[in-house]
């Protein structure tokens, strides 16, 4: 069919995980730091279906489904506590929501 | 063909992905993202996974980035993103995530790679022999959806549920009469009040 295989796409995965993990690190913007964690998911459903493809079977792709459902009802619910703490605390930056650290 | 369109949406998705993290504007961020997904639902193509990836394009880059996009030009995020990471923070998350590339760098592109030449062409239709084999039809789909995970879909639509009433006391509560927590009007007015 064709030279990419499997370890191309899991390396594409792996290289999109490993970017929404620098992004959760690097960054101070709770929207953004968001953001980064759906590109995480993202990558693991990749690697989800490029699994489920070169192993000949559907579950791959139903996990994926899942994933996007659960993924869409928590950025609902994230997006609606970050809009809650903004107009507590007037801020999205993580340096600033230290309520729990002193 | 699908070598060259491999690598292009590959460059495509990880590059928007880089663009995501690096950029200061959060804006910004959440456009290269519907870019990254829209690569994402291209290589879902590749891999013969046409029910998903138009589900990528509906769910992820229309609902869930106009969400965001929504959420950041309400709360207004320009004059809070002035706040830049310390260096020790930024060497650290450059350190760990070179150490995270580097190490699936070496499982995946020095591992075996055994189903790259034995690919078979998907069926389009599921077979009858092997129900839960892959198929590029949504039928296949929606088989594996009502007798093998028939649970976890009927879970999902609770969850949905729950997502949907939780958003709603939670954004209702605060503001409200009574739960002790500013009004929207009642920070209007501190607002100017500081200024």
């Amino acid at each position: 069919m064709s030279g990419v295989g499997l370890n191309a796409y899991l390396f594409v995965a792996g290289l999109l995980f490993a970017l929404g993990f620098f992004g959760v690190l690097l960054r101070r913007n709770t929207l953004v730091i968001y953001m980064c964690m759906e590109l995480m998911l993202n990558a693991v459903n990749l690697a989800l279906v490029a699994f489920s493809r070169y192993n000949q079977t559907m579950d791959g792709n139903l996990f994926v489904f899942f994933i996007i459902t659960v993924a869409a009802a928590e950025v609902a619910v994230g997006l609606a506590i970050i809009v809650a703490l903004y107009r507590k605390r007037r801020t999205v930056q993580v340096e600033e929501l230290n309520a729990l650290s002193n | 063909m699908h070598d060259f369109f491999f690598y292009l949406f590959s460059a495509l998705t990880v590059l928007a992905a880089l663009l995501v993290v690096i950029n200061p504007d959060a804006v910004n961020s959440a456009v290269f993202m519907i870019v990254s997904f829209v690569g994402t639902a291209a290589l879902f193509l590749l891999l013969d996974a046409f029910f998903l990836a138009i589900l990528q394009v509906l769910v992820y880059a229309g609902a869930v980035m106009v969400l965001f996009l929504f959420i950041i030009m309400l709360l207004d995020v320009e004059r809070s993103s002035r706040l830049r990471p310390d260096t020790i923070s930024v060497v650290a998350s450059v350190v760990a995530t070179l150490l995270l590339i580097f190490g699936m760098a070496y499982l995946f592109l020095t591992g075996p790679d055994a189903t790259a030449t034995a690919l078979a062409a998907a069926p389009d239709v599921p077979g009858a022999a092997n129900p839960m084999g892959y198929a590029t039809a949504s039928r296949a789909f929606g088989y594996g959806l009502f007798t093998k995970y028939m649970l976890p879909f009927q879970v999902s639509g609770i969850l949905l549920l729950v997502a949907m009433i939780g958003v709603i006391v939670l954004s209702k509560r605060l503001g409200g009469p009574g739960s002790g927590a500013p009004s929207a009007s009642e920070i209007r007015k501190a607002e100017v009040r500081e200024s």
